[in-house]
């Protein structure tokens, strides 16, 4: 393993490990003000939004078509698995059909 | 006068029992973690190691996004830390019961923290039941699930292949954007979500390596606690 690479998982589980006990310990100082927390709970959302932009906008029509699959079959059965399998199916079929 | 919180063998073993339903949907994440960091290069050890010492699913799939030569560390760090800035509110929710336990041990379970964890301890703590060991046992059994599935993931991408080939490429895509339909809270969620795509799309096409994560997603959360403001 590369020395860089362990530095970076070092890293990751280090500052993993302060959100995680974080936030007990900053309630017990302070409270953190609405639009703080309203800034954190947006988080999530908007990182896996912008992870994605990229992928299903300008990759292609096949990525885009599949994108859409995933996410209506995610919100039919609530089933990530399920949602994946289908989005992976529609990109291989459609590359396949129109290489 | 409130009830006693207590933190007992029996409390950590209820946390284990009811866990035993969400290994399924841990072991897809964990399962997609190792083959698509097979894909981006990671070494066994290095996945497995990941997995071991971070144990953060959503962080350690984005990571794989900014993992190239020579490896962006900071990029990395700072990235890990943003997307999981959700466990400093999740571990702030605990405080009425973690606060009344020693530090060691309301600190040490708190390692085990995870978003499927801290979901069913707060259903436990919240119907009653006032055994903080709960987590711990809960996150526990959860962590070794995902440890497991990502060795699995790694090797059976060895026998998949090229993974373009079967649109394996898209599982890291697929994958979130079904989580991403668990998070849409209404049209309160529409705005941040268009300024992230937005901001993202831009980035990505004139700054180098993956910093749209970075700088979409703190758009689109700005755009958020703006908007809650008002």
């Amino acid at each position: 393993m590369q020395s860089n690479a362990l530095v970076a998982i070092v890293g990751m589980a280090v500052v993993t490990y302060l959100t995680q006990v974080g936030g007990l310990w900053l309630i017990s100082k302070v409270t953190p003000s609405p639009r703080v927390a309203a800034l954190l709970r947006h988080i999530p959302g908007a990182v896996l939004v912008a992870i994605v932009a990229p992928a299903v906008f300008t990759q292609g029509l096949a990525e885009a078509s599949a994108a859409l699959a995933t996410m209506l079959v995610a919100i039919r059965t609530k089933n990530v698995l399920l949602a994946m399998v289908v989005g992976i199916g529609v990109v291989w079929g459609l590359r396949h059909l129109f290489p | 006068m409130q009830e006693p919180v207590t933190f007992t063998w029996s409390g950590a073993l209820l946390g284990v029992r009811r866990s035993l339903a969400l290994i399924l949907s841990v072991c897809t994440y964990g399962v997609a973690f190792g083959v698509i960091a097979r894909q981006t290069g990671l070494s066994l050890t290095e996945a497995t190691l990941m997995s071991a010492v971070v144990r953060a699913g959503a962080a350690q799939l984005v990571v794989l996004g900014l993992w190239s030569t020579p490896l962006p560390v900071v990029a990395i760090v700072l990235t890990t830390l943003l997307v999981n800035l959700r466990f400093l509110l999740m571990g702030a929710a605990l405080r009425p019961w973690f606060a009344r336990l020693s530090s060691l041990k309301a600190y040490g379970s708190l390692c085990f923290l995870g978003d499927e964890s801290w979901a069913l301890t707060m259903h436990e703590l919240t119907e009653g039941k006032q055994d903080a060991a709960f987590l711990a046992g809960s996150g526990l059994m959860l962590n070794i699930a995902w440890i497991v599935a990502t060795v699995a993931g790694y090797l059976l991408g060895a026998i998949i292949g090229n993974p373009e080939q079967w649109g394996l490429d898209f599982a890291f895509t697929a994958t979130f954007l079904a989580l991403l339909v668990g998070m849409w809270k209404g049209k309160a969620t529409l705005a941040p979500w268009i300024v992230a795509a937005a901001v993202a799309l831009v980035c990505a096409h004139w700054l180098p390596g993956k910093w749209y994560i970075l700088l979409g997603g703190l758009a689109g959360s700005v755009m958020g606690a703006l908007l809650d403001a008002k």
